[in-house]
């Protein structure tokens, strides 16, 4: 585990530094063609929704519902109310850890 | 921000990281979602390739904002190279103007902060991380998808987005059962391809 976690940091840190330098390094070649800013628009939202789906669904390859639901839940009702977002993401551990401990 | 930085830090430690680890990712990814997505994707045990793309593509997001705010940015190639690490969501937010101008003071003082808060605040996090019990018990393998529902909540801002939203998530949820780990994350990006179309 711990050399996969020091490949993980070393490429998306150096991927990263890339990316964030491109735009202004390569400015004066003009902005990205409209299509592919398209595209990187609706990358975030398309990969957060997944990870959102699969980390509160899923346990090992298979659908479940459990108390992380019931987490993501109040999560959505924290969102909905506009609250920061340590709020959020507090309110959905405690929720979660209340039904775990009272079942 | 230091407080999101507390949470990466614990987090991160919760899925296996370590102290150092998250320390180091901070200080040179300082890039809150992919950093999040990529220690949760590792956590679950998706695998480090499936961790690293998803984090990548979560940051091609950079490529048009470092775009956008390339005339806001001073000196040569490296110090320009520099000055752009410095730029991530809440710092672009904060120093837009109108007519797609920049504030490079707000933009530039505001990073720093922002970049020193995210360090100290994540090294403190794995350094509490420690002390704190059993992640389940705590409930926070529920706090990843909350965070990134907020997150995501954020990037919805017109109907492609959320029809991108959806698309992604239900092609992730559908791939689960019959795909290895990692693979619904990445096929789920496919969705942004609806905006193609349109």
């Amino acid at each position: 585990m711990n050399g996969e976690v020091w490949l993980l940091v070393g490429v998306v840190g150096i991927a990263t530094v890339a990316i964030k330098a491109s735009g202004p390094l390569l400015v004066g070649g003009g902005g990205l063609p409209a299509g592919l800013a398209r595209l990187t628009d609706l990358l975030a939202p398309a990969l957060l929704a997944a990870l959102v789906a699969t980390q509160a669904f899923t346990s090992d390859e298979r659908l479940v519902v459990d108390e992380r639901a019931a987490g993501l839940g109040a999560a959505a009702v924290a969102v909905a109310l506009r609250a920061p977002i340590l709020v959020t993401v507090v309110v959905a551990a405690a929720v979660t850890a209340v039904l775990r401990a009272l079942g | 921000m230091a407080v999101f930085g507390v949470s990466f830090g614990v987090l991160a430690r919760a899925a296996g990281l370590g102290i150092f680890a998250p320390i180091v990712m901070s200080a040179t990814t300082f890039a809150g979602s992919s950093q999040f997505a990529a220690v949760s994707i590792l956590g679950a045990g998706g695998g480090v390739a499936t961790a690293v793309v998803a984090a990548v593509l979560l940051n091609t997001r950079y490529a048009p904002i470092g775009l956008a705010a390339a005339g806001a940015l001073r000196g040569g190639a490296m110090r320009r190279s520099l000055e752009a690490q410095l730029v991530v969501d809440e710092s672009w937010a904060l120093s837009k103007r109108a007519g797609g101008r920049f504030d490079r003071g707000m933009l530039m003082g505001a990073g720093l902060t922002l970049y020193v808060a995210w360090v100290v605040g994540t090294g403190v996090g794995a350094m509490a991380g420690e002390a704190l019990g059993d992640p389940e018990a705590l409930g926070l393998d529920a706090a990843f998808p909350a965070l990134f529902l907020a997150l995501l909540a954020a990037q919805v801002r017109s109907g492609a987005t959320a029809a991108a939203a959806l698309a992604g998530a239900a092609l992730a949820l559908s791939l689960t059962p019959v795909t290895p780990a990692g693979i619904p994350v990445l096929a789920a990006t496919a969705a942004c391809l609806i905006g193609v179309r349109r």
